[in-house]
């Protein structure tokens, strides 16, 4: 066995060339289904929390009827002391979300009106960091707006300048206020900027005379993974209210998900197989040159599978290195672009795409493992190929043969 | 030469175990390549079609500064004069004068704020996918009739079907009140959401009337022909419109995003290609470089025979393009056939549809069947494989005939 492995490795460099040139196609290819991998997982987090923090949180709850047909009419009363006990130690923020129209003295536009309590948004969603001029919302009692920057443009206002807005009330009457613009908001996406608009809660409330009703609760969870448990509790303590996890909120999120898992695992055979025509073919050729001596060994006594071995062996030791470069330039790549590949030129692509122009890579543990076995395991079952041709010489005329 | 070519093609099948890997390797890039790239443009032009088809069009004439900020009096004076001017232009299918305005739109029950397009009825149709796209009643029926069309999404949230009334409440162009009560005629479905949800129709002369607009319109918008002849278009539209507060925009311009979707879409897809050409460009390179090596002793005899270098560099050269060529030729005919067995049943992934609405891929894709998608895929690969394969061809200059007939 030792032995084996010593004249397989001697032989790998017999021509240091020709082990170089498959040792990058081998390296190529794990690099190119790493990053590809890691690019994609990357893009694909971004989308999952841009969808947590664009106020939907791990788990919603709102009144049954309210995702159908969110108006007012679907509000409900704040949680009641079970929920509360439920609720205790997570980070949570109750709401008043229904559709609204702003105006200014020049311009009408229909929004999302979000009566919120700026303390609990704090950690949940991306409002309360992304106020870029002027101020955000001191508390629930607050008389000021925050609008976003493109909206602020189209309604061609300004901070310090007042907007009416106007919405429903349970008759169905339109009710009105007048807000002072506090704040203005960035986001990374121009829907979120045109379609939200923030204001203190009581506010909201009182102005669409709803006493202390809301919309809607969203709530984050430490570990995603504990979800279903907790939303087996929060569905047995309260089995009137309509609670879903993000995924049945942002459907889409899923799917994207889904997708472009589907999508990798092509790409990874495809590179292998890429990878498999080298690779077989070089062993094929380190084999047919050692025609004489492979038929040597076997005039000598040495058993088939030995042979078999040896040039398994041989391969192992050639992914082996390969993937260890491989991995490696993986690991400089993402050094590399650990503050983020930045594709803002596209934005507006990226945007139609539901996507976030600036993507940080990140890789799984899974992945890393998955490929490199893949490569290995399949690699290993294309090198049976020649291992067996190198078997089937017949000693005495393998030996003659120059 | 012809000798030059016997002697290439029989080198070739010495080995037709190694050469028959090395054509599928290059076969397999290629077929890759060719099905992969033809469904990427496939995409590529549905989409632009989709998007463009529902209301964007190919280019359109507005106001300096509607585009950044649509406002009722940017306007187009006496627009559909202008429109019918623009239509004696050749190469262009149609144009259509819409106005735009921001309204409240109330039912017995809801009050939404939505975006009102007065829309030509007669020409409407050949611009926009929204007239064909109406799930129950009809679409509009003439520009002086005072009726209603909305987005399936928005009659959901209005709770409202064909028949019902509207309420219409927004200010005209004077700054007066603008208000009217309509019936619904026809509930329309685009697949695209924001489109459904926040967008209602209603006859231009009616819109008119309603805003206090008079003669005038907000856009005029065009479809040319044939895209790829757009510039052309656009210099006679140019010419035909001298006042200079108006600009006519051309698709890129009025939906950046789809351009720039594309183009995100195209480093994606380049970072791949490129890794698989070069993964598979490394493979090869190790057939030729080997079918040179264990030759030195051939080459030594033939070089002491009085052959020039540069008469074996060619022969490895052709040895090379042959076995290139042959795993081309393969790889065209399998990725051929499997872009014209998608092109006609249609391309489709699970999730597919869920995803592409947002940016209007409907249901399957159709690869683009044209001569450059087809060839552009073999055309890297086979430029990639010449370039690798001089190496080994240039190697031929430095064997000395006496060593080179010593070497085992």
């Amino acid at each position: 066995m030792k032995l084996l492995i010593i004249l397989a490795w001697r032989n790998l460099w017999r021509y240091p060339r020709r082990t170089s040139i498959i040792l990058i196609a081998i390296a190529i290819g794990i690099w190119s289904m790493l990053s590809m991998s890691a690019f994609i997982r990357g893009m694909m987090e971004q989308h999952v929390n841009d969808t947590i923090s664009n106020f939907v949180g791990h788990i919603s709850i709102h009144a049954p009827g309210y995702r159908d047909d969110p108006v007012i009419d679907h509000s409900m009363p704040q949680p009641n002391e079970h929920l509360l006990h439920l609720l205790n130690e997570k980070v949570w923020a109750a709401r008043v979300r229904v559709p609204a129209v702003v105006s200014s003295e020049r311009e009408t536009m229909g929004v999302t009106l979000l009566g919120i309590a700026p303390a609990q948004e704090q950690a949940l969603s991306f409002i309360a960091d992304a106020v870029t001029d002027g101020r955000y919302l001191n508390n629930v009692e607050d008389k000021g707006i925050i609008l976003g920057r493109k909206l602020v443009e189209r309604l061609e206002t300004g901070l310090g300048k007042r907007v009416v807005l106007g919405s429903q009330n349970h008759s169905n009457e339109i009710v009105e206020r007048g807000f002072r613009v506090v704040g203005i908001f960035d986001s990374k996406t121009e829907n979120i900027e045109t379609q939200f608009v923030f204001v203190g809660r009581h506010i909201a409330q009182k102005m669409l005379q709803m006493q202390d009703n809301i919309s809607e609760l969203a709530l984050l969870s430490k570990d995603r993974n504990e979800l279903e448990n907790l939303l087996q509790k929060l569905r047995a303590t309260s089995p009137d209210l309509d609670i879903q996890t993000w995924q049945t909120i942002a459907p889409l999120a899923r799917v994207i998900v889904n997708v472009f898992e589907g999508f990798l695992f092509i790409w990874y055979f495809v590179v292998f197989i890429a990878i498999a025509f080298g690779l077989v073919n070089t062993l094929l050729m380190a084999v047919f040159e050692r025609t004489r001596e492979i038929g040597l060994f076997q005039a000598l006594g040495m058993k088939p599978h030995w042979i078999v071995g040896q040039v398994l062996f041989e391969s192992l030791f050639l992914l082996a290195i390969g993937l260890v470069v491989g991995n490696l330039m993986t690991w400089v790549t993402l050094i590399l672009t650990a503050e983020g590949l930045d594709f803002s030129r596209y934005a507006a692509g990226y945007e139609m795409a539901g996507l976030s122009s600036l993507i940080y890579m990140v890789l799984n543990m899974s992945d890393i493992l998955t490929a490199n076995m893949l490569i290995i395991g399949l690699g290993l079952l294309a090198s049976l190929y020649p291992a067996w041709r190198a078997t089937r010489y017949v000693p005495v005329e393998a030996i003659t043969r120059t | 030469m012809a000798i030059i070519l016997r002697l290439a093609w029989r080198n070739i099948w010495r080995h037709p175990r190694r050469s028959g890997l090395t054509i599928a390797a290059i076969a397999f890039a290629a077929a890759l390549l060719v099905f992969m790239i033809t469904l990427q443009f496939g995409s590529y032009d549905m989409i632009i079609d989709n998007n463009l088809k529902v209301l964007t069009g190919h280019f359109q004439v507005q106001h300096l500064g509607y585009l950044e900020k649509p406002k009722m009096r940017s306007t187009i004076t006496d627009a559909q004069k202008m429109a019918e001017e623009l239509r004696k232009i050749n190469g262009i299918v149609d144009i259509a004068t819409r106005a735009n305005a921001f309204a409240l739109l109330a039912s017995e029950k809801r009050t939404y704020g939505v975006q009102v397009l007065g829309v030509e009825i007669m020409h409407e149709a050949k611009l926009s996918t929204i007239p064909g796209r109406i799930q129950s009643g009809r679409f509009l029926s003439d520009d002086t009739a005072q009726e209603i069309i909305i987005g399936d999404a928005l009659a959901r949230n209005l709770k409202v079907q064909v028949g019902d009334d509207l309420t219409l409440l927004g200010s005209g162009y004077d700054g007066s009140i603008a208000a009217a009560v309509l019936p619904i005629v026809g509930i329309f479905n685009t697949g695209m959401p924001e489109i459904d949800r926040g967008l209602i129709e209603i006859p231009l002369t009616s819109f008119q009337e309603i805003f206090s607009l008079e003669e005038s319109a907000h856009l005029l918008v065009g479809m040319a022909k044939n895209l790829d002849h757009l510039e052309t278009v656009l210099t006679q539209v140019r010419a035909k419109i001298p006042d200079s507060s108006l600009v006519v925009l051309d698709w890129n311009h009025l939906n950046p995003g789809l351009f720039q979707l594309i183009q995100a879409d195209m480093i994606n897809s380049w970072f791949m290609y490129s890794c698989l050409i070069l993964i598979v460009t490394f493979s090869i390179l190790n057939t030729f470089l080997m079918a040179v090596l264990e030759r030195t002793r051939e080459f030594g005899v033939m070089l002491a025979l009085g052959t020039k270098p540069l008469s074996i560099g060619q022969l490895i050269m052709l040895e090379t393009l042959l076995l290139t060529l042959l795993g081309l030729g393969i790889g065209l005919v399998i990725g051929g056939s499997v872009t014209l067995y998608f092109y006609v049943y249609g391309f489709s992934y699970p999730g597919m549809e869920e995803i592409g609405a947002q940016f209007g891929l409907i249901d399957v894709i159709t690869p683009q069947l044209s001569l450059f998608a087809f060839m552009l895929g073999p055309t890297i690969i086979f430029f990639f494989t010449m370039i690798v394969g001089l190496y080994p061809a240039l190697r031929i200059r430095k064997l000395k005939p006496v060593d080179a007939m010593k070497s085992v």
